[in-house]
């Protein structure tokens, strides 16, 4: 098995991309975007000749090189941007690509450039979930940058003129990073984004599965997504090829309160994990305490309890607790902004901390009784709602017992039937202006800050002190503001679980107990620490092809017992070894290897032997063709260092045998007497 | 080993599925049904037969239940709370979320009639609470060695069929299903498996049904006559199933024809349905899936909830209520009132042989519901009690309808899967009868159909396990092109991808099959070639030898017996290669030796000059052919070629 870690990604919006090879196919890990490197790119200005006009354009241009430290909203680039794709991908020729593997909505975010890409015709699976959100988030992104598109004109030639040399030379240094990465190889992953045909080709090219689905690729691979518990439809996979299986374990939660619980349990029994939960931060103050505990777990490992153990540590409900209070938080500050007239804007882009949010928000306000309407705006608001309310086999525990008392499964359904909540797919909607008041609280796209209704309303009321903007932690607060300063608007920035907790990791490897953990070598003092265990840790590094060594010899046959029963069974000279010949039809079906019996006859060749090894043993020979009632005297030749034996038989017919060290000739012409011949030397030799 | 099929219930007849299989030390319970044409002890299946002791946790692996039909789960809460079995139970998500409302509804006329209570609703709760729910697929790892899947069944929104397999042993039961969609489901799919055993469903073993879309536009046309012509139609139903399956249908012809007229729910029961059903998008047909999101398809536009007051309003109206047998409650009190005009409409389910009325008539018989003395003819007076007679004057409609596949479907899921044994439960005797021989003698495979409280026990595959090397799978995977036959110019080129290989067990037991080139290494052996070899004479009677040279007369015999050996063994390839024929590992070439080692001895044919000398060698495999070819050539005069 081969791996490349081609990107470690960037957190829950940009899920990291690996190649695995195994078996001699190529396996892709998901294909994300990286959306937060928008942030380079201006907003659409509010005043159209403000960009339209060349002369203080390059007036800017001046002005970014001699005043580079006060970075400011006239050094973005202004144009369509463009989407900054897995830069090392692009080195990997897609036509070798067998397989690829979607673990999150947003490791597809990517996938059209690579769908639409010359040679491309790898078979990509992602769960039904996963695909339908990854589908309706590109609908939502190509929807908003068609707002610049219409801005700018349609791009004159494929390469943008903000890529130009001379152009990223006079960057500021904070944007060439993001634009260009620290040795100027990134520049070349930027793409202008898919066209919705490009997207909905590609959604054809998908194969959607249902969690725990085995699906065989080339009859040979089984592959199986298990629920990963960081948002609904997302998983891990898991590869189980003839020779060797693999358990791709993605950054993962145990117990959440929207979408379906990390099925850990499932990555059971697979000889290598494949760790990729980025979302430890190795400098998490945390840590120490962490540690501890880990090293009592492994200290008392023998212990029969330990399982158990195990089990509750995981699943302890700490730390969907603590996410189910810093909603509640929010949800407070919220709260005191509209009561003092100011409106919110929350511009998040996660599903399930929008929908949860939407639960504990309302009901801070009902217990208020303040009147104050809700928004949800997007191009797709509908239709992922819609979605979520119909999705009970996806979601965690609770929302299923909904089902089987027959409420909705989420909060936002009684909402909008009691006319709190409003859908919108834009803002400039004559519906929306009739119902529009302040205060109001507006969820919107995108996070990035630069698409999306956000910017209108983040330009509307980033002066207003009374208003709040929730945002996510993870992106560059001070570049992504940078278009709206001076701003007088309150910042809550939050930053959500989206994946393990350190504590947690040690104790799941103990359970799992996989031969080989394969681990990122940023997170190394984390792992394989307990020398005790039997698993070896083996870390790789980002764009460096690990080769891992086999584990298994062959793969295992199965042979039906009504077939076997009709072998024909030689024992060696050795005694302890049987051998028989074996001719049936080997089928290869979902992972296994069978053999069946032909339509021919199972045992072939009439006289059974047809392979010979060994050395003529004469003395038996002699004795044995005696037996038949064959007189042969023994003849010797010596021929230089060889010596050949010749047999010359008269009766009942004439026959002659030429015996050397590695061949033996019977020379006649009666049927019969030369399979007599054939037999006795077969005797004295073994064959098969 | 064996699989042992022992039927509870469903043996020949329909009512109370229940079907225990036991499989290399697994035992499954599929479906735990009641029979609602029994009011004694036959209701239920006769669960002692599975443990004497009633030690159910330890004799059962788990329960599959496939939907939530009573004749498929009505058992399950008495199983678990009543005997007491505490054991991982599977069904789908809409069979877990629905179930609860069929044994509720089940309960409470069960409280009505004055019966003696089976279940209370806590029982059913806590029944519920022991259920774990699957989604359609998804591969369920009941314990190490035990592995479940459910497929798409279509029948009832959440039907399944379950495949079990215990190591290399497979089988699927059906439950009910449907292979043509309907309104609102789609048909029944499912996966090409190897199976050793299939347990089907066999409602219309020997029928087979028009088009629905005929049927479906009977329907319409029935109703939207009546509500032309100013009057009322009242359509009783159950719950769940055919109020949604109908409702659509409605639903979509008012749009298409702008109709005005209410359509009613009768209370609660059916809109809370409506909500299930919404959430559960996924289990329906992929054209109602499609639209979920700007319309779902359960949110019915044109239909309201009805109050009691509107029963005597004027103006036509059509009403869903239930029981769907008009067996008392509301639907009753509905039908009292509409049933004297013949302005109104009444529909009835007329599936027959589906179990609910199967069911229901043996019941309600005894009961004398309207449902039944309607269905059996038209009468035109009822009497309820002493004190009031209906005078019906109203049209009655049978909905034909039924959410079970005919003969067609059920051969075409059995050929398939092509399962090596089929056992039919859920259908009555003859019309079994008649199924299993078209499946014995159309399919060849051997069928079944045993009665309850019967075991079925059917021989098992088994295999060895065996290493196996890369060498031999390599050599099984790559194709093996070989001449099948050469004549003239004509070359067949064939593909032979069969296995040879060598099967070694060591004395630990340890199995492993090797390519034969591999075999030496393994066993530490030298290769021994073993050669047969014969310089046989032929006559050559031409004797006025021209002034040829030796190469030309030479070849001239070779091609000869290459001419005649072609005509005499058409089966096989023979090559001319000019200097020598080969077949096989046989090689033929003339041989101008005086002694030749493969000549045994002066076995000459008469006159050495009218002789040539053929030199054949060949190896063990090719033996037979080579002494057919040396048959030939010792009856042979080349001169007479
Ligand atoms: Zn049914
Ligand atoms: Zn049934």
């Amino acid at each position: 098995m081969k791996l490349t870690c081609l990107s470690k990604g960037g957190g829950y919006h940009c899920p990291p991309c690996h190649i695995v090879n195994l078996g001699g196919l190529q396996f892709l890990l998901d294909c994300p975007l990286d959306l937060s490197a928008l942030v380079i790119f201006s907003p659409i200005p509010i005043d159209s000749n403000a960009v339209l006009d060349e002369d203080s354009d390059s007036e800017n241009g001046q002005k970014r090189q001699t005043m580079e430290k006060a970075l400011d909203a006239s050094n973005l680039i202004r144009s369509e941007p463009c989407y900054k794709t897995v830069t090392n991908l692009h080195l990997w020729d897609v036509s070798f690509i067998d397989v690829v593997l979607i673990s999150t909505p947003m490791g597809m975010l990517g996938l059209p450039f690579l769908t639409r890409a010359k040679g491309f015709s790898a078979k990509i699976y992602a769960t039904e979930a996963a695909a339908r959100l990854g589908q309706l988030m590109m609908e939502d992104l190509i929807s908003m940058n068609m707002d610049f598109r219409q801005f700018y004109g349609p791009e004159e030639s494929s390469f943008p003129q903000w890529m130009k040399w001379e152009e990223l030379e006079v960057l500021p240094s904070a944007l060439k990073e993001i634009a260009m990465g620290k040795d100027g190889s990134e520049i070349a992953s930027w793409m202008p984004l898919y066209s919705a045909a490009d997207m909905k080709d590609c959604m054809q090219k998908v194969q959607t599965l249902k969690y725990a689905e085995e699906t065989c690729y080339n009859g040979a691979f089984i592959l199986k997504a298990f629920s990963s518990g960081v948002e609904i439809g997302t998983c891990n996979w898991t590869i189980n090829g003839p020779k060797s299986s693999i358990a791709c374990l993605s950054s993962s939660i145990f117990v959440t309160s929207h979408a379906m619980n990390f099925d850990y349990r499932a990555l059971q029994g697979y000889d290598q994990i494949l760790y990729s939960d980025f979302s430890l931060d190795a400098n998490e103050d945390t840590e120490d305490c962490v540690m501890t505990a880990a090293n009592n777990l492994s200290a008392i490992s023998d212990n029969s309890d330990t399982n158990h153990m195990i089990t509750e540590l995981l699943l302890n409900t700490d730390d969907s607790l603590e996410e189910m209070e810093k909603l509640a938080f929010i949800s407070s500050c919220i709260v005191d902004s509209v009561k003092e007239g100011g409106s919110v804007l929350i511009p998040i882009g996660r599903l399930g901390i929008v929908l949860q949010l939407l639960e504990c928000l309302s009901s801070a306000l009902e217990s208020l009784n303040l009147k104050v309407p809700i928004f949800v705006i997007s191009s797709v608001a509908e239709e992922l709602l819609a979605f979520s309310n119909v999705i009970p086999e996806w979601l965690c525990k609770q929302r299923q017992e909904k089902l089987y008392s027959g409420e909705p499964l989420f909060g936002h359904v009684d909402l909008i039937k009691g006319k709190k909540l409003h859908l919108f797919p834009a803002l400039h909607s004559e519906t929306l202006l009739k119902i529009w008041q302040e205060p109001c609280i507006v969820f919107c796209s995108h996070w990035s800050l630069r698409l999306g209704p956000c910017v209108h309303l983040l330009r509307r009321w980033c002066g207003d002190q009374n208003s709040l903007l929730v945002m996510e932690k993870g992106i560059d607060a001070d570049l992504a503001l940078l278009p709206f300063k001076p701003m007088a608007m309150k910042i809550l920035q939050c930053s959500f679980l989206s994946g393990m907790k350190l504590e947690k990791v040690q104790p799941l490897l103990t359970m799992l107990h996989p031969k080989v953990v394969l681990f990122p070598e940023n997170l190394r003092q984390h792992f394989g620490g307990s020398s005790s265990s039997s698993i070896s840790f083996i870390q790789y590094t980002e764009n460096v092809t690990l080769r891992i060594p086999k584990l298994n010899l062959g793969p295992e046959l199965d042979i039906a017992t009504d077939f076997a029963s009709q072998l024909r069974w030689t024992k060696l000279t050795d005694e302890s070894i049987n051998i028989a010949r074996l001719k049936g039809e080997l089928s290869v079906e979902h992972g296994k290897h069978r053999l069946l019996p032909g339509n021919e006859q199972v045992v072939s060749s009439q006289s059974g032997l047809l392979m010979h090894w060994g050395s003529v043993n004469l003395q038996s020979l002699v004795t044995s063709l005696q037996k038949m009632g064959i007189n042969a005297p023994v003849e010797e030749e010596r021929n230089g260092a060889e010596t050949e034996y010749i047999l010359h038989i008269i009766e009942p017919n004439r026959a002659l045998i030429n015996i050397n060290a590695s061949r033996t000739i019977i020379s006649t012409g009666d049927e019969k007497l030369a399979s007599l011949i054939f037999e006795a030397i077969s005797n004295s030799l073994d064959g098969i | 080993m064996a699989i042992e099929t022992l039927v509870l219930g469903a043996g020949q007849e329909v009512g109370k599925s229940c079907v225990v299989v036991s499989i290399n030390g697994k035992r499954i319970m599929f479906d735990c049904g009641m029979h609602m044409g029994h009011l004694d002890h036959r209701r239920y299946p006769d669960f002692s037969l599975i443990s004497k002791s009633g030690d159910f946790d330890n004799s059962l692996s788990c329960i599959i239940i496939t939907h939530f039909h009573l004749d498929h789960i009505g058992a399950l809460p008495y199983f678990t709370e009543v005997c007491g079995y505490n054991g991982p139970i599977y069904m789908t998500y809409p069979t877990k979320a629905l179930g609860p409302l069929m044994l509720e509804d089940y309960r409470k006329v069960m409280d009505r009639r004055g019966e003696e209570e089976q279940f209370s609703s806590e029982n059913i709760l806590q029944c519920m609470r022991k259920v774990t729910a699957v989604d359609l697929k998804q591969t369920v790892q009941v314990d190490k060695d035990l592995q479940i899947r459910a497929y798409y069944a279509g029948h009832v929104i959440g039907a399944a069929m379950f495949y079990a397999k215990v190591g290399d042993t497979a089988m699927v039961y059906t439950g009910d299903y449907n292979m043509t969609p309907d309104r609102h489901l789609g048909a029944a799919q499912i996966d090409k498996l190897r199976l050793d055993l299939l347990i089907t469903e066999s409602t219309y073993a020997t029928t087979v049904r028009d088009s629905r879309y005929a049927r479906e536009k009977e329907f319409l046309k029935a109703v939207h006559k009546c509500i032309a012509n100013g009057g009322k139609v009242l359509i009783p139903t159950f719950a769940l199933g055919r109020a949604q399956e109908l409702c659509i249908l409605l639903d979509d012809y008012w749009e298409r024809m702008d109709l005005k007229v209410p359509i009613y729910f009768s209370a609660g029961l059916t809109i809370q349905a409506n909500m299930y059903y919404k959430m559960l998008i996924n289990w329906t047909s992929q054209k109602v899936k499609d639209t979920y999101a700007t319309r779902n398809a359960f949110d019915f536009k044109n239909v309201s909830n009805f109050d009691r007051s509107l029963i005597n309003a004027p103006g036509p109206c059509v009403l869903f209520a239930t029981p769907g047998m008009i067996s008392g409650g509301f639907s009753l009190e509905v039908f009292k009132q509409w049933a004297p005009y013949e302005e109104n409409l009444v529909t009835l389910p007329g599936y027959l042989r589906c179990y609910i009325a199967y069911c229901l008539r043996q019941w309600y018989c005894v009961a004398g519901t309207i449902g039944h003395r309607l269905m059996s003819g038209k009468p035109t007076k009822i009497d309820l009690d002493e004190n009031t007679v209906i005078d019906v004057r109203c049209q009655i409609h049978q909905l034909s309808f039924s959410p079970h596949t005919d003969a067609k479907g059920i051969m075409d899921l059995v050929k398939f899967l092509s399962p090596k044994h089929v056992i039919l439960v859920h259908g009555e005797k003859p019309k079994m009868a008649l199924l299993k021989g078209r499946i014995e003698s159309e399919l060849g495979i051997q069928c079944y159909y045993p009665p309850n409280h019967d075991t079925v026990s059917i021989p098992l595959t088994h295999y060895v396990k065996a290493d196996a090397s890369n060498a031999f799978v390599q050599s099984c995977s790559t194709p093996n092109f070989k001449f099948l036959k050469i004549s003239g110019m004509d070359a067949e080129l064939g593909d032979e991808r069969v296995s040879e290989g060598v099967l070694i067990m060591e004395k630990s037991g340890k199995a492993k099959v090797v390519h034969q080139d591999e075999l030496l290494e393994m066993v530490g052996g030298i290769k021994h070639e073993v050669q047969f070899g014969y310089c046989c004479p032929v006559k050559n009677s031409n004797i006025e030898r021209t002034s040829d040279s030796e190469l030309s007369s030479r070849n001239f015999g070779l091609h000869k017996l290459f001419a005649k050996l072609s005509t005499e063994l058409t089966q096989d390839s023979i090559q001319d290669c000019g200097e020598h024929l080969q077949l096989g590992s046989l090689c033929v070439s003339v041989c101008l030796r005086d002694n030749c080692g493969y000549r045994t001895a002066d076995d000459s044919v008469g006159d050495k000059i009218a002789t040539t000398n053929f030199c054949c060698t060949w190896s063990a495999a090719d033996e037979n052919l080579a002494w057919k070819v040396i048959a030939i050539m010792k009856t042979l005069d080349l001169n007479y070629v």
